[in-house]
C-alpha cells in the first residue's frame, strides 16, 4: 500500500467483517452538497463549542453505555481535562484515561483562546459516545439533540460561532 | 461509527445556522457522510489529537484546524492538515476500525461487547452517579 495514503477505513471494516462472516456494514453516504453557513467573523473573534464522540464523562454523572447510546453529557470547560473520564467500545481507552486532550482537548482550547488563536471557549461541551451503529438513531435522535443543546445555549445568551467535533 | 456519526450531527448542526469543523482520522469515512469543513490528520484511531501528555502538538494541530477551517469557502472540503504520527508508517498495516489501532493490536472482532448498562471508567464513579440519580 501507499504508506502516505490515508488507511481506507471502510474497505478494512468490509474486510474485517467478511473474515468474520458479518454482513458488510452500510455506510452512510451522503455525496449530496452539505448544508453550509458562513463564520461570521474571525476565529479570534469568535466563540467555539467543543462537541466530542468518544464518550467523555464526569464523576458525578452516568456513564455512556456501549449500545447505541444516543445520549449526550454537558462538560464544564474551566475544569481540567484530567476530571474527564472517557468509556467507549471501539476504541483503545488507555492512552486517552491518560490525557483526555487526545479526544476531549479541553486544555488546549483554553490554551489556544488565551494566546488569542480562538475568541472564546463556550463554558459547556457536549459529549455523546459516537459508536452508534443505526445511522438512522444518529440522525433522527443524536443529531437532532445536538442540534437543540447549541441553539438552547444560543438563546439563553451563550455566544456559540462555531462548533469542533472531535471524532475518535 | 465514530467518524460517521460526527459527521451526521455537524450535516444537521450546519443546516440549524451553525457553522461546523470537524477533525477526522479516518478520511473514507468522512468523505463518504460528506460534512461541511473536515480537517485530517494521519493518526491512529484513538489519538484525534495526537500522543498522551504531547501539549505542543496537540495545540499545533488544533491551530492548523482553526486555520484551515478560516480558509474554506466550499462544502465537503475536507483539508489535509499535513499531521503525522511519525516518519514510520508501519502501524497503517495493522489499523482497523476497533481496538486494533495499528499501535495496539488485537485479533478477531476487536471490539468490546456492546452492553446497555452504563461502563464507568471507576467503580467509584458509579457510586457517584447513582447518589446524584437517587
Amino acid at each position: 500500500m501507499d504508506d502516505d495514503a490515508p488507511v481506507d477505513y471502510i474497505a478494512r471494516t468490509t474486510e474485517q467483517y467478511a473474515s468474520l462472516g458479518y454482513e458488510p456494514y452500510a455506510w452512510a453516504r451522503r455525496p449530496e452538497t452539505p448544508p453550509w453557513t458562513p463564520l461570521e467573523r474571525p476565529l479570534a473573534e469568535s466563540t467555539v463549542v467543543l462537541i466530542a464522540s468518544g464518550g467523555a464523562y464526569r464523576e458525578g454523572q452516568v456513564a455512556f453505555h456501549w449500545k447505541d447510546d444516543t445520549g449526550i453529557r454537558r462538560i464544564p470547560t474551566d475544569q481540567p481535562a484530567c476530571d474527564v473520564r472517557v468509556t467507549h467500545f471501539a476504541y483503545d481507552l488507555e492512552p486517552a484515561r491518560a490525557d483526555p486532550n487526545i479526544v476531549f482537548p479541553v486544555d488546549r482550547l483554553n490554551e489556544l483562546v488565551d494566546e488569542g488563536v480562538l475568541g472564546g471557549l463556550a463554558p459547556e461541551a457536549l459529549a455523546c459516545m459516537g459508536g452508534i451503529y443505526s445511522v438512522r438513531r444518529a440522525e433522527e435522535v443524536l443529531a437532532p439533540a445536538m442540534v437543540e443543546a447549541v441553539t438552547s445555549a444560543r438563546a439563553s445568551g451563550t455566544d456559540i460561532d462555531m462548533a469542533l467535533l472531535v471524532p475518535v | 461509527m465514530c467518524h460517521q456519526t460526527v459527521g451526521l450531527v455537524a450535516r444537521a448542526l450546519e443546516a440549524a445556522g451553525v457553522p461546523t469543523l470537524c477533525l477526522t482520522a479516518a478520511h473514507s469515512i468522512t468523505a463518504s457522510v460528506n460534512p461541511p469543513r473536515a480537517a485530517f490528520v494521519d493518526l491512529p484511531l484513538g489519538y484525534t489529537v495526537g500522543r498522551p501528555g504531547e501539549r505542543d502538538f496537540q495545540r499545533d494541530l488544533l491551530r492548523r484546524a482553526f486555520s484551515a477551517a478560516e480558509s474554506m469557502t466550499e462544502p465537503g472540503t475536507i483539508a489535509d492538515l499535513g499531521v503525522r504520527w511519525s516518519d514510520d508508517q508501519a502501524w497503517k498495516a495493522g489499523a482497523t476500525s476497533g481496538l486494533a489501532n495499528g499501535i495496539r493490536s488485537a485479533e478477531g472482532d476487536s471490539r468490546s461487547p456492546r452492553v446497555a448498562e452504563p461502563q464507568y471508567q471507576f467503580e467509584s464513579d458509579r457510586a457517584a452517579a447513582e447518589a446524584n440519580t437517587g
